[in-house]
């Protein structure tokens, strides 16, 4: 073994990467206080939907060994503990795991290029669409998902509509779970805008939110959603936007494209409104840039995951004790129709150890190791299954509660079609979020906005 | 090489002699030379070269080899507006940044050539621009412009020129423009550079006898320098094009293409297509629809290396 490769698995804790973990920041205290949160987690699963009883493991290849692309952290404290249960797991079963991370956009081509050429990671952690990019190179992983669901009480969902492919018949996809999206707001300038700050009173319905965008506005503190290719931001925002109206891209057939419709239109009215009151410069926007305005005080509400608030945390205390977080109000749809950025694990036909890269995904997904992983990221990713509702991160900070149910609220970005490669195509493009952002920002009428959107799906989806 | 085994005598059939036939002869030894070259290029720029062009015939996508389409692929591209934009931005982004960094270069070039003091930092510090990696560069500028924290706005706000906030990348025009700006930026030293070598070269004697001949500044720069500087300039701007047309950092870093697809170019487009959106062929044939312009610059250049 090189001393390189030697440097990278999880199987042995380095000097550097002891050092690594120290310069992270607080990682250590986070994490001893996580190992507390822990033993309170399994203490409360709900008996009634965890069926403990239940279990399952694959036989190991002998001489089995397992190279991992994931997506890297969002937040210090996900990749120190994610490599100590990989290191449970090589302790438990003999096989040395590698982790390898790239940064979450990147995924997707890295695991492209893998699929094309046969060749690299046993197990990709990926992103929305992937595995329905190459359905036939996976490995099914039925007998993991349904076991995972009938133990931990189901799967939310949108869990099969991302895990499961028609084409093969099964699942290939094992959901991790998803960064969840929600409202930032200021609670001092949204009680100075004659609102209640508290998440449980912010407006419930887009009527509502929009008097409260405009009293923010008017007292000099607008609100900020990026229109620019913000792969995370953009793209959670513009979809609700669509969909909280009823409107939708794509008929169930995956097939027809059902956007030109009075739906559509009343969403883009609705957001040229709404875009009445943000902040210039969101059309140029991309993932970062709302993050600095809120940081900075220039915006007063904007639409993020968890990491403003543990930014905040960290360097700005008092912005992070005047913030919370809400869900989306809903409009005309009434339901909850969010999409937040939906992960899932993968495993490639080309592995010499299907058995073991199933078995690594079992452990990860089984109480105690993914309670604690969720834990340790303090919110950031949103469980798919149902049992975890109760884990000791969604009690331990109230701010953090409304990211408990992303995974529940969502749609897939698919909606109404289902994932596969033309949805993937459709969010690569942007389609919708030009669409949104060329209706809002007037460089197209909401008219040519829609039909210029509608042709480009046609093409995508026809072709 | 078979003729010289044939007209070989008797005694050349040991193989330490035959070897140092072949060397001794100059066909065989050019040959062996150039071929470790010639492999390489096969290898490493020919096959994928080919490769690129053959996927933009076919319909391949991530996971699956594709078969052939024709001209598919390139007459949807026809028909797509983003593609058309896409072509439109290409050109504009070439053109103006081309031309704002031969003039620019140009004269940067000048002025380091007269003798000063410091002249040799002056001449290193120029070329820091395009030292900087350019995803360092570009990150700069995705700072410089953002719409919330640009220190170009701020120093405005501060000395009373502007009020409100300056939406750099948030209005296609104004977007185009500023990523034209940090192209400029960042290639004036390749101009100035490669301008400032053809002006050393320039003889001082031809100035005296224009001097002599009672030729001003302007004179001396339109009959002297320009006509001995205008085949290095060709070169020069040809690469500087190609360079910039195949422009990819920039725009990824600050722009990804937006707002609404207005500073996308091909590169960035076809990656867009074929890597994240997973459609190869299409965006190979995107980067195969360059190959004319460049071809063209290509043989442009070369005509004017000959000449020189």
């Amino acid at each position: 073994m090189q001393p390189e490769d030697r440097e990278r698995t999880a199987g042995g804790l380095t000097r550097r990467r002891f050092l690594q973990a120290g310069v992270a920041g607080l990682t250590g205290l986070a994490l001893s206080s996580v190992n507390g949160w822990l033993k309170q987690a399994a203490a409360q699963l709900p008996p009634g939907s965890y069926n403990p009883q239940l279990q399952l493991s694959f036989p190991v290849e002998p001489g089995a060994s397992l190279r991992i692309l994931r997506w890297s952290q969002f937040v210090s404290t996900d990749q120190p503990e994610y490599e100590r249960m990989a290191q449970q797991f090589t302790r438990r079963t003999g096989v040395p795991v590698r982790l390898e991370y790239e940064a979450w956009p990147d995924v997707q081509p890295k695991a492209a290029a893998a699929a094309n050429v046969g060749a690299g990671p046993d197990i990709v952690l990926g992103f929305f669409d992937e595995p329905h990019l190459w359905p036939d190179k996976l490995v099914p992983v039925t007998d993991l998902a349904e076991y995972l669901g009938r133990k931990y009480g189901g799967w939310f969902p949108v869990a099969p509509q991302y895990g499961y492919s028609n084409q093969v018949g099964q699942w290939i996809g094992v959901p991790i779970g998803a960064p969840g999206s929600c409202l930032n707001y200021r609670m001092s300038w949204v009680k100075e805008a004659g609102f209640d700050p508290d998440p449980a009173s912010f407006p419930k319905t887009t009527d509502e939110f929009l008097r409260l965008c405009r009293a923010l506005k008017t007292r000099g503190h607008p609100t900020g959603f990026a229109l620019g290719k913000a792969v995370g931001d953009a793209n959670t925002w513009c979809h609700w936007l669509l969909w909280t109206f009823g409107a939708h891209a794509v008929a169930p057939d995956s097939k027809t494209i059902t956007l030109n419709t009075p739906e559509t239109v009343n969403a883009l009215e609705y957001g040229r409104q709404l875009f009445e009151t943000m902040i210039p410069g969101v059309a140029g926007w991309l993932d970062p840039n709302n993050n600095r305005a809120f940081l900075a005080g220039e915006v007063a509400l904007t639409n993020n995951g968890i990491s403003i608030y543990f930014a905040a945390k960290n360097d700005f205390p008092e912005i992070a004790a005047d913030m919370n977080h809400a869900v989306y109000p809903q409009g005309s749809a009434g339901r909850p129709t969010e999409l937040h950025l939906f992960s899932q694990a993968y495993v490639f036909k080309y592995t010499k150890y299907p058995n073991a890269a199933k078995e690594f995904l079992r452990f990860m997904m089984e109480d105690p190791q993914y309670p604690r992983w969720i834990n340790a990221m303090l919110g950031y990713v949103s469980h798919p299954l149902r049992v975890f509702n109760n884990l000791a991160v969604w009690r331990s900070d109230p701010k953090a509660v409304p990211f408990r149910d992303a995974v529940a609220r969502m749609l897939p970005h698919s909606y109404q079609g289902t994932p596969g490669p033309k949805s993937a195509r459709a969010l690569s493009e942007f389609v919708i979020v030009d669409m949104v952002a060329d209706a809002l920002t007037g460089r197209r009428s909401v008219r040519e906005a829609i039909l210029a959107a509608e042709a480009r799906l046609k093409r995508i989806y026809e072709a | 090489m078979a003729g010289i085994e044939v007209t070989a005598p008797a005694r050349a059939t040991r193989p330490a002699d035959l070897i140092g036939r072949i060397l001794e002869n100059r066909h065989a030894l050019g040959v062996l030379m150039v071929t470790p070259a010639l492999l390489i290029l096969a290898i490493f720029l020919a096959y994928p070269f080919g490769l690129g062009v053959w996927l933009g015939f076919t319909n391949a996508t991530i996971g699956q080899a594709g078969h052939f389409v024709g001209l598919g692929n390139f007459r949807y591209l026809l028909g797509d507006s983003v593609f058309r934009l896409v072509v439109l931005n290409t050109t504009l982004y070439a053109a103006a940044a081309v031309v704002c960094k031969l003039l620019l270069g140009l004269l940067l070039a000048l002025l380091v050539n007269r003798e000063f003091r410091g002249k040799r930092i002056v001449r290193a510090i120029m070329l820091l621009p395009w030292i900087v990696p350019t995803s360092l560069s570009a990150l700069v500028f995705y700072w410089i412009y953002d719409p919330t924290f640009s220190v170009i706005t701020w120093t405005l706000r501060r000395i009373g020129l502007a009020h409100g906030f300056i939406n750099y990348l948030g209005d296609p025009n104004l977007a185009r423009a500023s990523l034209i700006a940090a192209n400029i930026w960042r290639g004036i030293p390749f101009f100035a550079i490669g301008l400032l070598a053809g002006l050393q070269t320039v003889s001082t004697t031809l100035y005296e006898a224009a001097e002599i001949d009672g030729a001003g500044p302007w004179q001396k720069f339109w009959f002297v320098t320009w006509p001995l500087l205008l085949p290095l300039t060709v070169v020069v701007t040809v690469f500087s094009t190609i360079m910039t047309v195949g422009d990819f950092q920039l725009i990824w870093i600050i722009t990804r293409g937006g707002p609404a697809n207005a500073t996308h170019l091909f590169g960035t487009l076809a990656y867009q297509r074929a890597i994240q959106g997973g459609f190869i062929g299409e965006g190979a044939a995107i980067s195969a629809f360059v190959l004319p312009v460049l071809v063209a610059a290509v043989l442009v250049s070369f005509h004017y290396l000959r000449r020189e």
